[in-house]
């Protein structure tokens, strides 16, 4: 069995995207719409990597990765965001918060992959 | 034996005798003819209000009880007349030059105007002539108690309280009547004077008829008098320098400072010229009122037994030897010396007591508006109606409390300590003029807290106000504050005590106040024109004997106005008297004009005295006016700078702030904006992306293939979409576009909507009454339909019901048509309900709706560009929306 990534995404087309092109790669995808729930579906089944949307409905990207470093035992946990708003202002609110890689979208499902398996065994 | 009920008959016929004389006074002088009413005869005798009923029956009895002593009451009124030309004619000087009503207003004055010390020193006199009033009273009723008693009555305290109740009534009365008729502003009172005139012939009369009896008629004349008076204990007593010399000072002082005495000396003066006749002239009447006071106090001693009361041997001395006539006569007299000083002295009192207490507080009560009105004029004579009344009132209260025991002349010297607390007030303030309002109510509040404290609780009696304990060991037991030995001085007289004091304490606060704070400009100018009365005016206060330059008073206007209002107003004024350039003839009515302009800047009071010092053609102290305006306009400048310059900073700041908030909530606004169509573009884009991504990699299924490339079609078709809303969006909010207006029907624009919106299986249900949609239009129905399109298909996505219904009604509201879109779902949570006609606003939990969040938005704009409105309508059930045609 693959490695487990949790895709926390809105949109149905990307999450459905992004499902295809992970799966196919030999990760077990695991994905979650809401941003309120998200911390506790990620404490719940830790998975290996987390792909994070940052406009999510009810709690931003930006939150989630917050509380999640917060928690000592999810601040090791490799975390990849994913931003439609493209602004320089929210990587670096990004990686001050903690996150490991930082795409915007569109992205190239080639960006994805390569910066998913950097993550998880690099 | 005098029949007491002849005695009330004279008195009445007196009474009505001084109504006569000074109803026909008040009628000369208004019809202009009364010249006689104003001479120095006259105003010497009105002065005669000095001697009250205190010195009347009082000086005998002084004179049974001390001895000589009682001429101190006369020797310091005689050194300040005889002194006239350097107290009084200032006094009298400046009383005309400022027209000024009272010595309160005279403290006021001088200190800028100052409305405390007008009632500090308002409250003094009140508070000092209460008793003296009281006096009077009771000198009136225990000389009708005489007769009374003499005649078989047996009066006690009731009816000597009765007696003293209706006097204080008459005299109200008479005061009212004659002394509120009218409010001039020189406050002259011709009818008062006149009949005071009268009552001090009458009473000198009196006393020297009483006098000319007793040595002639019971002594057997001049010799056996003087052997009398050899035998009495009189001639024994010699005079205690210190005693003398604070009574001549206590009763020179309180003959300036004594309100009564401020009212005749000052106020009522219309001619400087006649202090010169009564400088003389009242110390040669005050020399007759006492020359037969011995002799009266010693055969009074020698007639009657032991035990009377020797402040009656006036009437009693008579009366015991059957001479009833001459009885009436004295009674008469005394009865004139109290009720002439009760006049005066309540029309001063009322006058402080309505100028600086009631006016004040009434107008500072009303809206500004009353001073333009008569409102003002009646409730000055009202306020001075009810003063006069409350004074006597007083009086009369003191009278009933202290019980009328006490001997007369001790009640008048309590009430002279007190008075002469404004002496250093007064006396500093026209000579001095580094003298302070801080510096005057410093010492006034000092010598009347001393006075109150040494001398006057003290007169109620021990244990009345003051117990016996703290007369005798201070309060707390603090020694040196005991009230009749303070700071260990025990063993004086308690009025020298006092007086001592209180003078000392008075004046030393006076002067440490006043070199510790700093005179106010218009302290400075009144001070000026008090100290240098003389130099600055002619004695007569009108503008017509002007003898200003034109360019003086443009000098000074311009330093109060600035230069280009000033040039103005005086260039305006030359054209207007047909002369070219800036400086026209000193009219009247110009300085009247100029006066008001500046009174605007610097306040009426300082504009009058400005230009009174330049028009009255004041010889030096163009410098000294020049200087305070200076000062004045170099303050006000410099404080409206300031103010200008703050108001200007804070503007500033505002605009500053109001800008940056708006810049700030516009680049919010622009940011979020931004973001929001980034995020808009892009999470379609990535789709597409990354599905023709997969799609290119190949090795899918053709089912997948064929699912993905709907996708990537069905996000083409959203991206479009979503450009095609903005552009509308940016169109309408800019006004762009042009609006289509046709001529058409409400149901047939919403059978469009319907058919352009409802399709497909599970489409929403539509109720609707065709009936009441027969409507006419006039607008733009392609932008109608397109809001009516947008608000059913968001009921087709968000309308939760397993069975959705919109229903679609059409109402009259207001002379208006409302189209409400109700379905049966959820409805919209409040706290979302104002924003969902914001851009960008769609209702996070329904991204499956796959727009944008802007078709409120643009159904919001064109609603109003169409001249209708659309709005959330709360509380019916699911939501709701009602459009409001145009």
């Amino acid at each position: 069995m693959g490695k487990r990534v949790l895709v926390i995404e809105d949109e149905p087309n990307i999450i459905e995207a992004l499902s295809f092109i992970l799966s196919r790669d030999g990760w077990t995808v695991h994905t979650h719409s809401d941003g309120v729930n998200a911390n506790e579906r990620i404490r719940a089944t830790p998975p290996d990597l987390v792909i994070l949307d940052v406009m999510l409905p009810g709690k931003s990207g930006f939150d989630i990765l917050r509380d999640l470093r917060a928690d000592p035992e999810m601040q090791a946990l490799p975390v990849l965001m994913l931003t439609a708003r493209g602004q320089t202002r929210d990587r670096e609110l990004a990686e001050k918060l903690g996150v490991n890689r930082f795409i915007t979208k569109p992205f190239s499902n080639a960006e994805v992959i390569e910066n998913v398996r950097a993550l998880v065994t690099g | 034996m005098v029949s007491f009920n002849l005695l009330i008959a004279v008195s009445l016929a007196y009474v009505a005798f001084l109504f006569i004389i000074a109803f026909v006074a008040e009628r000369q002088a208004e019809r202009g003819k009364g010249k006689w009413l104003r001479s120095s005869v006259v105003y010497t005798l009105s002065l005669s209000i000095y001697c009250t009923a205190w010195t009347f029956y009082g000086a005998v009895g002084y004179a049974a009880r001390s001895g000589l002593e009682f001429i101190t009451i006369y020797l310091g009124p005689t050194i300040v007349m005889i002194g006239w030309w350097w107290v009084l004619r200032k006094l009298v000087r400046i009383g005309r030059s400022q027209r000024i009503t009272s010595i309160a207003d005279l403290i006021s004055s001088r200190f800028g105007k100052s409305t405390e010390l007008g009632v500090i020193v308002t409250l003094i006199a009140v508070v000092a002539a209460t008793p003296y009033i009281a006096l009077q009273l009771q000198s009136v009723t225990l000389s009708t108690a005489v007769f009374a008693n003499s005649s078989g009555q047996n009066w006690g305290a009731p009816e000597l309280a009765s007696a003293a109740f209706w006097v204080a009534v008459g005299l109200t009365l008479f005061t009212v009547i004659f002394g509120t008729r009218n409010l001039d502003a020189n406050e002259r009172h011709n009818g008062i004077v006149m009949a005071i005139a009268v009552e001090a012939v009458v009473k000198l009369f009196a006393l020297v008829a009483v006098g000319v009896f007793v040595v002639w008629g019971v002594a057997g004349g001049i010799g056996p008098t003087l052997d009398l008076i050899d035998a009495s204990k009189i001639a024994e007593w010699s005079p205690p320098g210190g005693r003398w010399f604070g009574l001549i000072f206590l009763s020179g002082a309180a003959f300036l400072c004594l309100p009564r005495m401020f009212q005749v000396l000052v106020v009522e003066n219309d001619d400087e010229s006649r202090l010169s006749t009564a400088s003389w002239a009242f110390p040669l009447y005050l020399m007759v009122m006492s020359l037969f006071v011995v002799p009266i106090a010693v055969v009074g001693l020698d007639l009657l037994p032991d035990g009377s009361n020797p402040d009656l041997f006036v009437l009693t001395v008579p009366l015991a030897e059957g001479r009833s006539g001459l009885a009436i006569l004295s009674f008469l007299g005394g009865f004139s010396s109290a009720t002439s000083m009760v006049i005066v002295a309540t029309i001063a009192l009322s006058t402080m007591v309505s100028n600086h207490i009631v006016v004040p507080i009434w107008l500072s009560s009303r809206a500004g508006g009353a001073m333009m009105s008569g409102d003002v004029r009646y409730a000055v004579l009202t306020a001075r109606r009810l003063s006069i009344g409350g004074v006597l009132l007083l009086g009369y209260i003191y009278y009933r409390l202290s019980g009328g025991g006490e001997a007369l002349a001790a009640i008048g010297l309590i009430s002279f300590t007190g008075v002469v607390q404004i002496l250093p007030s007064m006396i500093g303030g026209l000579y001095w003029r580094g003298a302070t309002r801080w510096g005057a109510a410093a010492g006034l509040i000092t010598g009347f807290a001393i006075w109150a404290w040494t001398l006057f609780l003290p007169s109620f009696g021990a244990d009345e106000v003051i117990p016996q304990i703290v007369l005798d060991q201070g309060p707390f037991g603090w020694a040196w504050l005991r009230p009749q030995a303070l700071f260990g001085f025990a063993g004086l007289d308690p009025v020298i005590h006092a007086v001592l004091w209180s003078m000392l304490l008075n004046s030393a606060a006076f002067v440490i106040g006043s070199v510790l704070t700093f005179p106010l400009p218009l302290e400075r100018l009144q001070g000026a024109q008090f100290v240098d009365v003389f130099e600055h005016s002619t004695g007569t206060r009108s503008w017509t004997h002007g003898g200003a330059e034109a360019e003086d008073l443009l000098v000074m206007a311009q330093r109060i106005l600035g230069s280009t209002e000033a040039q103005d107003i005086f260039q305006r004024e030359a054209g207007r008297q047909g002369k070219e350039g800036y400086l026209p003839d000193v009219t009247p009515q110009f300085v009247e004009d100029l006066e008001r302009e500046l009174a605007g800047s610097v306040g009426a009071a300082t504009a009058h005295a400005m230009v009174g010092q330049l028009v009255q053609g004041a010889s030096v102290s163009v410098e000294d006016l020049i200087a305070v305006a200076d000062e004045t306009a170099q303050i006000m400048e410099y404080s409206a700078r300031l103010e200008a310059k703050s108001a200007e900073q804070e503007r500033t700041a505002r605009q500053l702030q109001e800008a940056n908030e708006k810049l700030t909530a516009l680049s919010i606004q622009k940011d979020a904006f931004l973001g929001q169509i980034s995020h808009e573009l892009r999470t379609p884009m990535t789709s597409i992306r990354s599905f023709s991504d997969i799609l290119r990699e190949g090795g899918a299924t053709e089912e997948m293939q064929a699912r993905h490339a709907g996708i990537i079609h069905d996000e083409a078709v959203r991206l479009t979409r979503l450009l095609d809303d903005l552009l509308d969006l940016n169109v309408l909010e800019n006004g762009q576009g042009t609006l289509s207006r046709q001529e058409g029907h409400l149901r047939d624009v919403i059978d469009r909507a319907i058919a352009a919106s409802v399709v497909g299986e599970g489409a929403i249900k539509i109720q609707r009454k065709r009936t009441e949609e027969a409507i006419s239009l006039d607008t733009d129905l392609d932008r109608l339909t397109q809001v009516f399109i947008n608000l059913i298909a968001n009921a087709q996505k968000y309308c939760t019901a397993a069975d959705p219904v919109l229903r679609i009604v059409v109402r009259k509201a207001g002379g208006r048509i409302a189209v409400d879109f109700i379905d049966n779902g959820d409805g919209i949570a409040k706290e979302h309900q104002e924003m969902i006609f914001e851009k960008f606003s769609r209702l996070s939990d329904h991204r499956k709706a796959g727009g944008a969040g802007l078709g409120l938005a643009i159904c919001r704009e064109i609603m109003i560009r169409l001249g209708g409105s659309i709005s959330y309508l709360p509380g019916q059930g699911g939501a709701a929306f009602r459009v409001i045609l145009p």
